[in-house]
């Protein structure tokens, strides 16, 4: 397991120039590189999916390398909560494309390379096309509908998947699509449902983790172009960074696997939106429709002295870092803490976006509270409406 | 001796914020249900409705996939290790 056929588009450098022999310099004197592997590098073309927190190391290395093209693929624009992890883009870059700033800022560690950008979606009309012209293609995204189109649209063209994820501390890594290796549905025949697992924005990650994680699948994209070593294929490698412990799980083609077993039945892209139950990752919005009020009118009814009881679900942590002078009860203890709360008073719940204290309002309105209400885009909304010296984090 | 369970880190909340937990067990099915049972919230991360294990978590029995061996049906002997491993997709934007 290990070599890839490259894509037999455009004619083949067979030379390096002298600038690119004292660049890659590192490179030509291991015989496991040398001037074969270095002209492999040079012709391979690698696309990556998303240049966020993974795509940044996998950016810098890939480029820094010599892979002759680069794809980047990312319709989002830089944020200052990115520059915590995404080292690819500086303080300047933001409120520009991802995939532009990150355009720049490769070009200029290497500009024998070429990079392209793409400013959009990935989606399941464009990725067949997009994906043809590559060799490889890097999983960096940050949402299952997308891991899944990837994971589908590269078995369809054959093309191998070197996917990363993380979560807080923890990561995973590992190729798929090789010739008779698993896919990603052999390892997660589906997804989890909407909300029952937490995202990145709403479960943090340390900033550091998807540097390692990006470090290894940019490992594993440039053994897999050189042909060298022995692929994570057919393994699942688990990072634990608390307890600074990687393992090792065995990884198994599905013979009855819907999309890459004998009997598929997934033949073409379909809507992964629908698959994965997620109406759009634009709008996550609360999974479940409860009354809301307004930061505007929450406000003014304070002000006119009306008595209402804030209760406010995040984490302590949270709460440290701003709050609106709630009770704190975090979501996850409102079970045992319900005994807390009046159901005679008027409440309302908040959290950081208005999603976690929707789930709050959700089961307290079962559990027989009737005078209770969301507040409309949680304490972000709150700072935008009402109180800009709130800090929006 | 017993079994080791490892817990990940998207289920830990759920579970006294513990990274493992060691139970006597002489199937990876008792296991769970010990686990499940000490701290009751993972249940419904774990298990369906109907005690059905969730097709997005993957259980190993040291680095095998349980699907492979005899599900929750499947053996375990002191000093094994069982892994819960849930689908995570962050990148992270």
């Amino acid at each position: 397991m290990g070599t890839i056929t490259q894509s037999p588009t455009g004619t083949k450098p067979a030379t390096l120039s002298n600038d690119e022999i004292l660049r890659y310099s590192r490179h030509l004197i291991m015989p496991e590189v040398g001037m074969d592997g270095q002209l492999k590098l040079k012709n391979a073309k690698v696309l990556l999916i998303g240049t966020g927190g993974l795509g940044a190391p996998l950016g810098l290395y890939l480029a820094a390398a010599g892979v002759g093209k680069l794809g980047l693929v990312d319709f989002d624009v830089v944020d200052f909560t990115n520059l915590q992890r995404q080292v690819t883009f500086g303080t300047s870059d933001v409120g520009k494309f991802k995939s532009e700033a990150a355009r720049e800022r490769l070009s200029n560690l290497n500009p024998a390379i070429e990079i392209q950008a793409f400013e959009t979606k990935l989606t399941s009309e464009n990725a067949l096309e997009l994906f043809k012209d590559f060799d490889v293609i890097v999983d960096g995204t940050d949402n299952f509908p997308t891991r899944y189109l990837v994971n589908d649209a590269c078995i369809l063209l054959g093309k191998p998947n070197v996917y990363g994820s993380i979560f807080r501390f923890e990561g995973q890594a590992t190729v798929f699509g090789m010739p008779d290796g698993p896919c990603y549905r052999c390892l997660y025949p589906e997804p989890p449902p909407p909300g029952l697992v937490p995202s990145c924005a709403e479960g943090g990650v340390l900033g550091v983790l998807p540097g390692i994680v990006g470090s290894i699948q940019a490992m594993e994209t440039i053994k897999l172009l050189l042909g060298i070593g022995d692929s994570l294929a057919g393994r699942l490698l688990l990072f634990d960074a608390l307890g600074m412990k990687f393992r090792e799980l065995k990884l198994r083609k599905n013979p009855n696997c819907p999309m890459c077993g004998e009997h598929r039945t997934i033949t073409k892209l379909i809507d992964y939106y629908e698959f994965c139950g997620v109406r759009g990752e634009e709008a996550p919005g609360p999974d479940v429709q409860v009354p809301e009020i307004t930061p505007r009118e929450l406000k003014s009814r304070l002000d006119r002295g009306d008595d209402i009881f804030i209760l406010d679900v995040r984490e302590p942590h949270e709460y440290q870092i701003c709050s609106l002078k709630g009770h704190l009860i975090p979501l996850g203890e409102l079970t045992r803490r319900v005994h807390e709360l009046d159901s005679s008073r008027e409440i309302v719940a908040h959290c950081r976006s208005g999603k976690r204290s929707a789930e709050a309002v959700d089961f307290l309105r079962k559990t027989g509270f009737r005078k209770i209400l969301n507040l409309k885009g949680g304490i972000l909304a709150w700072s935008d409406e009402v109180d800009p010296s709130v800090p929006k984090y | 001796m017993a079994v080791k369970v490892i817990i990940p880190t998207p289920l830990r909340a759920y579970a006294g914020k513990r990274d493992s937990a060691e139970f006597k067990a002489a199937t990876v099915g008792e296991a769970l249900g010990h686990l499940t049972t000490e701290f009751a919230d993972l249940r419904k991360h774990l298990f369906t409705e109907d005690g059905k294990l969730r097709s997005f978590v993957n259980v190993y029995v040291n680095d095998e996939d349980i699907r492979y061996l005899s599900k929750e049906n499947t053996p375990t002997k002191d000093g094994d290790t069982i892994s819960i491993v849930p689908s995570i997709a962050g990148g992270c934007r």
